[in-house]
């Protein structure tokens, strides 16, 4: 006998049917077509492709960017998170909205700001050339998107798990003498340390892969301003179908270690980290 | 750094230290990061005059680009709500073989770079690829074609329709429909009745996070969108283009128009929370 609450066999099957046969369509097949596309002249050609020097600069300049954007959104998260969580005070709700104004703006936007007031027309585009500093079309600026774009990813993590842990636990650390710092690292660190992972994860995935907001800023210049994403365009439009797709499988096998970080993080300190994930 | 003098008028008494200090710094990396440059982008249109604002985004071509970009946007939207009410609903209700998988794979767009996504679709979806051939006799052209912008914003916006309705679902649970079912209703009519309506709320606000994402999409969609000016050419590209003519107004005006949809829509989904949690 069925339940009240159970669906008939058949409309379950349809259901689980139609959910895998259109995952495997919208999201498993693209993902195959890049490893098959990277290997279609065979492991050799694919190894060949990833040992080009400019292949090499544009991995260098991913690693480089994220080293530089993730650990600095990293910091603003846990402040953010510590002024939002531990104090009571006018315009908040405010504050956290505008946290989380990057992820409402379109990638090419999150470039186009950053145009807008270094480049050759921006507002202090004719004072840097005068200087000979470059930020547009250089590692400043690709620096610059990659920060956008991740910006809220740490803070949006922290402020709900810190909110709820309230701060009790920091007052009584600090009535038994103990200092700011040490209530800090001794005290809340520990608290947040798999939902602090977490964010680190999802910022770090997205300031390696970011695609959209480097593009305007970058000036695809070859060997020096391509990043991994910017390279696999590069190499796609130039009919280098095997070394774009091998340069894509890198970060597709990048992509894949996140998701099962995630996941696991997700399964095994599930009440450890906020409830609600949406990025 | 007002924040730093403020800070002490503005807390309730609070034993802890650092306000000022985090408080401070947040206010001073979010400027610099966020807003002056948002700002930046909010004035600059304005030196054209409103005349030259008006005439910049009314412009064919840039009206062109603005329709697809929102055309597309919604039809994806539409087709993800449908498409992720149900994978939400088979993850949340039932285990079966590739369950897990099943469930990790929903956050591949979140994870998979845009610029990959976009290559790896325009292979499979072109006339030789493992789709494209199989829909050649039926004489079906997706790459190249608006049809391809629509495929690349499913793929883009499925995973925020299923993580917003899995929660609530979950939450849901079976209790509301039992009821029903003690009440006589048919399992259809229980869905319809009284799981539909719940859900509508989560309905829509996956539906709205996927079409705002999907309007701003720009790396999974050049590639498979053949990038024919009044045809299949996206917004975001068409800023692109403006800025490499060194039209940076005529770029920021395109961007500001598209900022302002999505937070118009924010601002909607913020309104519809507020009622929905009122009615509760």
């Amino acid at each position: 006998m069925r339940g009240a609450t159970e669906d008939h066999p058949l409309i379950r099957w349809a259901l689980v049917g139609i959910t895998i046969g259109f995952v495997v369509l919208f999201l498993l097949l693209p993902l195959l077509t890049v490893f098959s596309a990277a290997l279609e002249k065979g492991i050799g050609a694919a190894w060949e492709a990833l040992g080009d020097p400019d292949a090499l600069s544009s991995i260098k300049l991913t690693f480089i960017t994220a080293l530089i954007a993730v650990p600095l959104n990293t910091v603003f998260g846990v402040a953010a998170a510590w002024a939002v969580s531990k104090y009571d005070f006018r315009g908040k709700s405010l504050l956290t909205s505008f946290i989380d104004l990057p992820f409402s703006v379109s990638p090419v936007i999150s470039g186009l700001i950053y145009v807008l007031i270094f480049g050759l027309q921006g507002w202090l585009g004719p004072w840097l050339r005068e200087h000979d500093i470059k930020i547009i079309f250089a590692l400043p600026g690709i620096v610059l998107a990659t920060m956008f774009v991740t910006f809220p990813f740490v803070a949006r993590e922290l402020i709900p798990l810190m909110t709820d842990q309230g701060r009790d636990e920091e007052e009584a650390a600090m009535s038994l003498g103990a200092s700011g710092l040490k209530t800090f690292f001794r005290v809340t660190l520990p608290s947040i340390k798999w939902g602090l992972l977490y964010g680190v994860l999802l910022c770090n995935a997205r300031a390696m892969g970011e695609f959209g907001a480097v593009s305007v800023v970058s000036g695809h210049i070859r060997g020096q301003t391509n990043t991994m994403p910017l390279h696999v365009e590069v190499l796609y439009n130039d009919y280098q179908f095997v070394a774009a797709f091998a340069v894509a499988s890198v970060l597709a096998f990048l992509a894949l270690v996140t998701l099962t970080l995630k996941s696991f993080l997700e399964w095994r300190y599930a009440d450890e980290i906020a409830a609600v994930h949406r990025h | 750094m007002a924040a730093l003098t403020l800070g002490g008028s503005w807390k309730r008494k609070n034993a802890l230290p650092g306000f000022g200090l985090s408080l401070g710094f947040t206010l001073f990396y979010l400027s610099v990061v966020v807003l002056i440059p948002l700002a930046a982008l909010i004035i600059r249109p304005w030196e054209l005059g409103v005349d030259g604002f008006i005439k910049a985004v009314t412009e064919p071509r840039v009206l062109a680009a603005l329709k697809l970009s929102f055309g597309a946007a919604a039809i994806a939207a539409v087709v993800n709500t449908f498409f992720g009410l149900l994978v939400a609903w088979a993850l949340t209700r039932y285990r079966f073989p590739g369950h897990r998988l099943v469930d990790a794979l929903v956050d591949l767009p979140f994870a998979l770079p845009t610029s990959v996504a976009g290559i790896a679709l325009c292979t499979l979806y072109a006339q030789n690829g493992w789709i494209g051939e199989l829909l050649v006799p039926l004489n079906i052209k997706v790459a190249y074609t608006p049809l391809g912008v629509v495929v690349a914003l499913i793929f883009i916006g499925l995973p925020f329709v299923v993580r917003t309705l899995q929660p609530v679902l979950a939450d849901l649970g079976r209790d509301p429909e039992e009821a029903a079912a003690t009440l006589g209703a048919g399992r259809f009519q229980a869905f319809r009745r009284v799981v539909l309506p719940a859900l509508a709320p989560a309905l829509v606000t996956g539906g709205a996070l996927a079409f705002a994402r999907a309007v701003g999409e720009y790396g999974s969609v050049i590639f498979i969108a053949g990038n024919l000016p009044m045809k299949s050419e996206i917004a975001p590209l068409l800023i692109i283009i403006k800025l490499e003519q060194f039209d940076y107004a005529g770029a920021a005006a395109i961007g500001v128009v598209m900022l302002a949809a999505s937070f118009l829509i924010l601002l909607a989904l913020n309104v519809l929370q507020v009622w929905t949690a009122g009615r509760r």
